[in-house]
């Protein structure tokens, strides 16, 4: 019979079907309990803000331009919309970030002024100026993929940290430690 | 049967938030509108097939009709029609959210491998099977 012939070196080779497939399984079962991140972080942070003038969201504030970013002041870009439920979320803590004095900016995202001042009078305003972004010129300009977003950009118009999401109570802290970086240029 | 139609109504209720996280502006003017000049549609449209929607990141943004996506469109078209070449729109979004956004495939450092695998496994191949190719005589003939 030729079985008996084969040399019997090669037993283990028999088990090999079964490795790959146990491999194979442990990959998929990793995929599947740990899903990999799918934020698209901005290849901006680092660079330039793009030049842009947007007009005044509501009526008590003003519209927003690249040059207001050139100040000498560190100030925060906030991504938002008023038909974003996140958004809602991270109210409180936009308003403890203001609070503690930290100039921010709202560029609103595809929304009416009427529905941007039902949502500030509903969850509070903590924007120094809010500009109003109908075609997501100013999103896709700094790598922005969704809302909400927030940037730190310092003095000079320069992007320096990137939040993706809504700023929970934990991030608070690590905004305002990337807001004292910002104070030192690149 | 009221505990059943609440439980329905909780659950209808769960599935309208994601409806409500709409937009209620209209499609920027170029989202759903081709250019005026067929050969520069044509460009814009092989472009937007090769270029990843960033809220549906299975589609292309030819394909989804995510606002963005249409806003995407619009920036696409808006720059086309300015004569930029589509390259440089491609390079222009790959500068903002890295190659992620681009599926065109570009041998780097990073992906050469994913080009030299099939090489390599075919190479491979004909290693193991070399001795298969080759006609042995039948035992006993000289």
């Amino acid at each position: 019979m030729s079985g008996t012939e084969k040399k019997p070196g090669k037993r283990w080779a028999i088990w090999l079907p079964l490795v790959l497939f146990g491999v194979f399984f442990v990959l998929v079962m990793n995929g599947l309990v740990r899903p990999a991140n799918r934020d698209i972080e901005s290849a901006m942070v680092g660079k330039m803000l793009p030049e842009f003038t947007l007009p005044a969201g509501v009526d008590e504030r003003p519209g927003l331009a690249t040059d207001d970013f050139r100040q000498g002041e560190v100030r925060l870009l906030n991504v938002f919309a008023s038909w974003c439920v996140p958004c809602a979320a991270e109210a409180p803590q936009l308003d403890e970030l203001a609070r503690a004095g930290v100039p921010i900016d709202g560029v609103a995202i595809r929304d009416r002024t009427q529905d941007i001042a039902r949502f500030l009078a509903r969850y509070g305003n903590p924007f120094a100026t809010i500009g109003k972004d109908d075609i997501s010129e100013v999103q896709l300009g700094i790598g922005s993929s969704g809302v909400p977003e927030t940037f730190v950009i310092d003095g000079t118009g320069t992007i320096r940290y990137q939040h993706i999401g809504p700023i929970m109570e934990r991030d608070v802290q690590i905004i305002l430690s990337e807001v004292k970086k910002a104070q030192t240029p690149l | 049967m009221t505990r059943a139609l609440a439980l329905l109504a909780l659950i209808a209720a769960m599935l309208a938030v994601p409806v409500a996280a709409q937009d209620q502006l209209p499609p920027a003017p170029y989202a759903y509108r081709q250019l005026e000049d067929p050969a520069q549609e044509q460009k814009a449209q092989d472009l937007m097939e090769t270029l990843r929607c960033l809220k549906c990141q299975s589609q292309s943004i030819a394909d989804s009709d995510a606002s963005m996506a249409g806003d995407m469109r619009n920036q696409v078209r808006l720059r086309i029609k300015a004569g930029e070449e589509p390259e440089a729109i491609r390079a222009w979004l790959v500068e903002r959210y890295g190659e992620y956004v681009s599926y065109k495939p570009e041998l780097t450092t990073l992906t050469w491998p994913l080009f030299a695998a099939p090489l390599v496994l075919l190479l491979l191949a004909l290693l193991l099977l070399r001795k298969r190719f080759i006609r042995r005589l039948p035992e006993g003939e000289e």
